[in-house]
């Protein structure tokens, strides 16, 4: 008979038996049936060479530890993305890095930043990731990001190269005149692996599972006009969508993304040409950034609907959209994003 | 195409009304009001201790009203009676024939707060021995100072976020910085060299090999200043919570467990009496799981995709449960006795609460990441079994307040058991409250806010590192023969256990205001900035934290010094050699 308060190698062998046992049922064998069990989506891209050297930046810098990567099958992760995450999605990304790092712990476990998932979607536009990474709070006032200097280089006006991704903002606007900031390849590499977090579309015909609905959810009530016009909430739209660049208030950032308040093409008696650039993006203007191409973001509703929230808010004053002048224009400018 | 934007925009908004009364937020209430409640309790045991004496005293002239006069006048007399100055004079010499006399003064050491008992019996230990300890728990003591430090600022800049712009100094590499030098650095170093005293004393028999310990304090050492160097270089292992360093560095420090196990069970199987104390049964049992849970959570194998998520949650998880918490009850069943000067109340419960912690703490890991693309399956697993750890912790709470029990006029005049008790009652309160977050009500508020560093800090802290203190307090002043200022212990204590008050309540509302926050879809960046004002009171709590820790760190020195030429004050302290 086994005496343990008497027999250590027996306790210690139970111990480690028992232990070793439970750890292979709880850990190691559902995390081999994970990993074996895994594809990619039909129509996810493989990662460019280019975006896995941007990961190994997210890794370095620990932008985990406040950035999640993971949008739960919950009703208050809706915000981060079309559908819950499922195994496919981190088919390429959580791959063994080398020889020293394994594969990278994308989920994350706190939210001190927002969830990346779809990042590339919400906020396509280079020119503001990199002004971001470069002063977070130039572009978001309440921001707690950390400031990455040295992923760029501050170099006199004459020395930039073409092919350099210089930031749109001037020399005087960062208290250094004459001096014009590029981005290093690091950053770009960071930036261009950013711009790929996109959910991939499930294979057609494929529901995607439910959100949870959270405890005692009831509908909350949209505003009066728009229950009126059949539209979503236009100003919901505008602080998830363009706020980001033409910040809260619309009166945009100088040298890098214009004003809406006041603008005279959002105050055009008619909506054309807004709906144009909403559509189809925009970088006429030397000064700005580029506008990324919203047209597989959003839908007509929501263009519509974002496009007479502006047209009438920030002091502007023009008559509203038709979601059939938005429809027109999509089937011109981007008709592979008519929905079937 | 499905559009995100549609449905935030038409997101049914949850019903947030309700929350207080959810289970979870209740049982969350009920512990912090436990805390409070202990505190409380501490606090009135010293008032009402002085209030006592004022009313004895005015009881006493009460009465004095009622004597009559010839009482009086005996009274009176007596009063006026005066020493003539020679009464314990004398030529001859004082001689305390049954050393009942512990320490005869003639000005108390501080005014302003009452003397504590000092440690009585200095206890023979190898000087080998000695060395040991006092080495590895100096080294855990830099690391606890330098961990927090790096800890502070980290907290500094979520209110001044532009406070450098450093590469190395950003808040994304020195956060694993901080972590992991609390873990690998203080709890780990601070464990090992108590139970070095713990594993010699219970097996009656001296350290098998004492050059393998400081083979093992190289290793451990020498993986965390590594590790730290890689980590604020930018080069970490993939970001998983506590195993940020790339696996040369974290082979150096599996190196040092094995070790330290080598010389444990060494010391274990040559001891002199037939039994092995249950004390040393969490100790092997947390280096043998430790090892095994390293190994297991470095392999490669299983670890792509969402394979690596399975093994981050497990991993993370049994490092707390089966390192730091194994370790540290083992800890516990020494070192509370042993300051009590009583035997365990119930050596069994011991025992269930050993077989309970492997079987329930070992399937929770998952419960990190509930709602996540995970098998739903083992989320279940995880939060049934997260339930189930209510088992080994009352088992546990219970024994060691029990063991307490009787002895609670003691903790008033203790130094030492004052952090006993709020490791007990964190140990109680804090993994209540992780089994609670645990359900998926409260995990929907909670999980990726600031909760759950309220948490980490409720644990690790308000649990292992006060339960740390408590042996180092009980421990050194034995083996050196040198106590600290008992004002300035005091001073640690209360400095600690307000901060860490400060620190997780603050963060723990903020959490609970951002979830909801979240629920009812308000836009991000507007939760961030509602956060900020907890921030500040984090920053402060943590401030006093540290604080504490440089008190503490030189009440250490203090106890382990080497003792200065005799003079004439401590001449006439006890010398308990």
């Amino acid at each position: 008979m086994i005496d343990l308060h008497k027999d250590q190698a027996n306790l210690v062998n139970i111990s480690l038996l028992v232990f070793a046992l439970l750890s292979t049922g709880i850990a190691v064998a559902p995390a081999l049936h994970l990993q074996d069990n895994n594809a990619p989506l039909p129509g996810m891209p493989k990662m460019t060479a280019q975006e896995r050297r941007g990961l190994a930046v997210y890794v370095a810098e620990g932008c985990m530890g406040c950035h999640t990567q993971q949008v739960r099958n919950i009703e208050m992760d809706k915000t981060w993305g079309a559908r819950p995450s499922i195994p496919s999605d981190y088919y390429y990304s959580k791959q063994r890095m080398n020889v020293w790092q394994q594969s990278p712990s994308l989920l994350g476990s706190e939210r001190t930043g927002p969830d990346l998932t779809n990042v590339g979607q919400r906020q396509a536009s280079e020119a503001w990731q990199m002004l971001h990474l470069y002063d977070p709070r130039m572009v978001v006032k309440g921001s707690v990001m950390p400031r990455y200097g040295w992923l760029f280089q501050t170099v006199d006006s004459a020395a930039v190269q073409s092919g350099d991704v210089v930031l749109p903002v001037t020399g005087e606007q960062l208290g250094a005149p004459g001096k014009k900031v590029v981005a290093t390849q690091k950053a770009k590499d960071l930036v261009a692996y950013l711009l790929s977090l996109k959910q991939a579309p499930l294979p057609s015909g494929v529901q995607a599972d439910a959100f949870l609905p959270s405890p005692g959810a009831d509908g909350k009530p949209l505003p009066a006009a728009a229950v009126e016009a059949g539209l979503p909430d236009g100003g919901a739209i505008f602080s998830q969508v363009c706020a980001a660049c033409h910040q809260p208030d619309a009166k945009g950032l100088p040298g890098a993304f214009p004003a809406l308040a006041g603008s005279p093409i959002v105050n055009e008696e008619s909506p054309a040409k807004m709906i144009d650039i909403v559509l189809g993006g925009y970088d006429a203007r030397p000064e700005f950034g580029p506008m990324p191409p919203q047209a597989a973001n959003l839908s007509d509703a929501e263009i519509t609907a974002v496009i007479n929230h502006v047209r009438s808010s920030f002091g502007n004053n023009a008559p509203p959209a038709t979601q059939e002048a938005v429809r027109s224009q999509r089937a011109v400018i981007a008709p592979e994003t008519i929905a079937e | 195409m499905v559009l995100f934007v549609s449905q935030v925009v038409q997101a049914q908004a949850p019903r947030t009304e309700g929350w207080l009364s959810s289970p979870g937020i209740v049982g969350t209430m009920v512990l912090l009001a436990i805390v409070l409640f202990i505190a409380a309790l501490i606090i009135t045991a010293q008032v009402g201790r002085m209030l006592k004496e004022t009313k004895d005293k005015r009881a006493a002239r009460l009465a004095e009203a009622e004597l009559s006069a010839e009482e009086l006048a005996r009274k009176k007399a007596a009063r006026q009676y005066k020493l003539r100055g020679d009464e314990l004079g004398g030529r001859a010499p004082a001689f305390d024939a049954k050393a009942l006399v512990a320490k005869a003064s003639s000005e108390p050491d501080n005014p302003l707060v009452e003397e504590k008992i000092y440690s009585r019996a200095r206890l023979e230990v190898a000087p080998e021995l000695q060395r040991v300890v006092v080495w590895y728990l100096a080294a855990s003591v830099f690391w606890l100072v330098f961990g927090t430090l790096v800890g502070q600022y980290l907290g500094l800049k979520f209110v001044w976020p532009d406070l450098d712009g450093q590469a190395w100094l950003s808040f994304g590499r020195l956060r694993p910085v901080h972590t992991n030098t609390v873990f690998w650095g203080w709890a780990s170093l601070a464990m090992i060299g108590l139970g070095y005293f713990v594993i010699a004393r219970t097996s009656a028999t001296r350290i098998f090999s004492y050059r393998l310990a400081w083979w093992g304090f190289g290793l451990i050492n020498g993986s965390v200043v590594i590790g730290n160097l890689c980590l604020m270089a930018g080069i970490n292992n993939g970001g998983g919570e506590y195993r940020e360093y790339i696996w040369p560095v974290a082979l150096l420090f599996a190196l040092g467990l094995m070790i330290t196990f080598r010389n444990f069970y060494g010391t274990v199987k040559r001891r002199t009496i037939p039994e092995i104390y249950v004390s040393n049964w969490y100790i092997l049992a947390a280096l043998v799981w430790t090892i095994v849970l390293a190994t297991i959570g470095y392999l490669p194998w299983y670890q792509d995709g969402l394979g690596e998520t399975v093994i981050q949650g497990y991993y993370m998880h049994m490092g707390v449960g089966m390192w730091f918490m194994t370790f540290s009850l083992g800890l516990t069943y020494y070192y509370l006795p042993s300051a009590l000067n009583k035997p365990i109340y119930s050596y069994s419960l011991g025992v269930l609460a050993f077989w309970t912690q492997m079987l329930f703490y070992t399937l929770i890991g998952t419960h990190h990441f509930i709602f996540a693309p995970l098998p739903w399956w083992l989320q279940t697993v995880a939060i049934v079994f997260s339930v189930g750890m209510f088992i080994p912790v009352f088992a546990g709470t219970t024994n060691f307040l029990m063991t307490m029990r009787g002895s609670w006029s003691a903790i008033g005049k203790s130094y030492v058991l004052p952090f006993f008790l709020v490791g007990v009652v964190y140990y109680c309160v804090g993994s209540s409250q992780g089994s609670f977050q645990a359900l998926r009500f409260t995990n929907h508020i909670w999980h990726f806010t600031d909760f759950n560093v309220a948490h980490s800090h409720m644990t690790m802290y308000g649990i292992i590192t006060f339960l740390m203190w408590a042996c180092m307090y009980a421990l050194l002043p034995k083996v050196t023969g040198r106590e600290p200022s008992q004002v300035l212990v005091g001073a640690h204590f209360w400095l600690a256990f307000i901060g860490l008050f400060a620190y997780t309540v603050s963060l723990m509302a903020g959490g609970t205001v951002k979830g909801l926050a979240w629920m009812e879809g308000v836009p991000f960046i507007e939760t961030v900035i509602a956060t900020r004002g907890y921030w500040a009171w984090r920053a402060i709590g943590g401030s006093l934290m540290f604080l504490s820790h440089l008190l503490f760190a030189w009440n250490f020195y203090c106890m382990v010094r080497k003792p200065r030429a005799v003079t004439q004050h401590a001449a006439l302290e006890p010398q308990m050699a």
